[in-house]
């Protein structure tokens, strides 16, 4: 998976989980669940959606890798 | 025959908008079966019928806005009825009213009172716009008739028999209207206003000037009539027929008044008081992380999870903390059906009920709390979690804070609030160690508890979570 591919997987499953949350606003570097104000239901929502979409199985001390779109596109393409 | 009405989705709410139909006349249903989409300042809801049946006729438009308890179809009972209402919530026992039963205590009468008749009084609020065309079409005068509905709400059958017992033309006109063949009825549309309004020339002529469509008018004038003052009127919307504000800032506006009337009424009447502890979580915790490393990534469970369960679980044995007080009366709730708070990020809160909420396994829990809280954000809940939430509990803890003493959801008689997970020193079987804690609160109606069954709540809801693995 390329970094824009990546980013743009990051970015529909945020705006699954948070419809109503402007995420073109979110800073690459920012954490994710304050800037979105995800709770940690929204926050499992997100995992399950990047498991769904990759296949990965992104075990629970993984999440803090997951902290901001940076974190997460890096996590995604460095894995398998 | 029954009367389908606009059910309370929350003590909050005053009025409804129904932005869908999802059944016609003829059309069978099921008790539990979702029929209809309303629209409210909160969200969007999708209404069940508490009743199965056929439906017969259905009395309001898509788009049109009415007040809870106003009859939005008539379905014609597969069974026996007892009352004359159908939207009481499905689990909580036939002693208590709904949470439909007690909007505003000043205008609207509670569930058990619905079958006898209220004095006359005057009721625009409570009034179908199909009543009020029928009234007007009779010549029937509204403001002296007493209701049977729901809130002492008048129906179609009081405008009836009022126009039977005056007027021998009208009774003839109404029975046509009513004794249509079935196979007729089955495939009749919703009633259009297609009648001839009585109204004065001056009325007509303003309309005419206005662009005002009298048939959609209720007449002030002698027998219903529409007089001139009722068209100008009519520009100017009544609150109540307002369509819910298109505007997302003015939903938003909608919902922080609603909140805040509902808030300064829960202030005003109910003598909280406040209770808090600290409970150490690092079992609790130990076992989540313990558990969740052999689970899928879809099977997880959060934290928020055990606090559900062990406060439904405490609730069991202290039933003062569930429940419904209305006009001074303490009805317990059988089925524990905890509120679940969650704000939106578009400003708001709204706590639908997770049913049975004590009788669910940790992974039915957790399914049910994604779901709820996915539904809530999109705004899709359906009008039970709305009405019958029996406890609230409202985790602020991610924010940061580490307690949060809360405001009690009218009628209900309790709220329980958990704050941030922190590490603290502890002492532990004479041992100092650092332990993960959680700050619980509660605050309940001194009306129905005393701080003496508080603190046994608090310390139940401590106790089972000291023992993850059984809950």
């Amino acid at each position: 998976m390329t970094s824009d591919e990546a980013r743009q997987l990051i970015r529909s499953v945020l705006h699954q989980v948070a419809p109503e949350a402007d995420i073109d606003d979110v800073g690459e570097g920012e954490t994710l669940q304050e800037a979105l104000d995800l709770d940690s239901i929204d926050f499992l929502n997100f995992v399950v959606g990047l498991h769904e979409e990759t296949g990965l199985e992104i075990p629970e001390h993984d999440y803090p890798q997951l902290s901001s779109v940076e974190g997460c596109v890096a996590y995604l393409t460095s894995a398998r | 025959m029954g009367d389908f009405t606009m059910p309370s989705l929350g003590a909050d709410m005053e009025a409804g908008t129904v932005s869908q139909w999802l059944v016609k006349p003829g059309d069978e249903v099921q008790r539990g079966d979702v029929i209809a989409v309303v629209e409210t300042e909160k969200s969007t809801i999708e209404v069940e019928i508490f009743e199965s049946g056929t439906i017969d006729e259905l009395l309001v438009h898509e788009g049109e806005r009415v007040p809870v308890g106003a009859v939005l179809a008539h379905v014609i009972s597969r069974a026996p009825r007892a009352v004359a209402t159908t939207t009481s919530p499905s689990s909580v026992t036939n002693a208590v009213p709904p949470a439909a039963a007690i909007t505003d205590t000043d205008r609207v009468t509670v569930a058990t009172t619905v079958t006898t008749p209220t004095p006359a009084t005057p009721h625009p609020a409570v009034l179908s716009p199909v009543v009020r065309h029928l009234a007007e079409r009779l010549g029937v005068d509204l403001v002296t008739l007493p209701g049977s509905g729901p809130g002492g709400a008048v129906t179609r059958h009081d405008v009836e028999q009022a126009a039977r017992r005056t007027d021998d033309e009208a009774r003839v006109r109404t029975r046509a209207a009513e004794r249509k063949p079935k196979s007729k009825r089955k495939v009749a549309a919703p009633p259009q206003p297609v009648h001839r309004v009585a109204s004065s020339p001056l009325a007509r002529r303003r309309a005419a000037e206005l662009g005002v469509d009298l048939s959609a008018l209720r007449g002030t004038g002698p027998h219903g009539s529409v007089i001139e003052r009722d068209v100008q009127r009519a520009r100017a919307p009544a609150p109540v027929e307002q369509a819910i504000p298109a505007e997302a800032e003015d939903r938003q506006a909608a919902m922080r008044r609603a909140i805040g009337a509902l808030m300064a009424r829960s202030k005003r009447e109910i003598p909280h008081y406040y209770l808090s502890t600290t409970i150490d979580l690092t079992a609790a915790m130990a076992w989540l992380t313990q558990a969740n490393v052999e689970r899928p990534v879809t099977a997880r469970l959060v934290l928020p999870v055990l606090l559900l369960k062990a406060t439904a679980c405490a609730v069991e044995r202290v039933p003062e903390m569930n429940g419904f007080l209305i006009d001074g009366t303490f009805h317990p709730s059988e089925a524990v059906h905890i509120g679940v708070a969650v704000s939106l990020r578009t400003g708001g809160v709204i706590a639908p009920a997770i049913h049975n909420t004590a009788r669910l396994s940790l992974d039915e829990m957790m399914t049910a709390l994604r779901d709820l809280v996915g539904r809530a954000r999109t705004g899709i809940l359906r009008s039970s979690e709305m009405s019958d939430p029996t406890i609230t509990v409202t985790n602020l803890g991610e924010l940061g804070v580490e307690a949060v003493f809360g405001v009690i959801y009218p009628p209900q008689v309790a709220l329980v609030g958990f704050g941030r997970v922190t590490e603290q020193p502890w002492a532990h079987d004479g041992m100092l160690g650092v332990r993960q804690c959680v700050t619980a609160t509660l605050s309940a109606d001194h009306r129905v508890s005393d701080g003496h069954r508080g603190a046994r709540f608090l310390a139940e809801i401590d106790r089972l979570l000291q023992e993850p693995e059984k809950l």
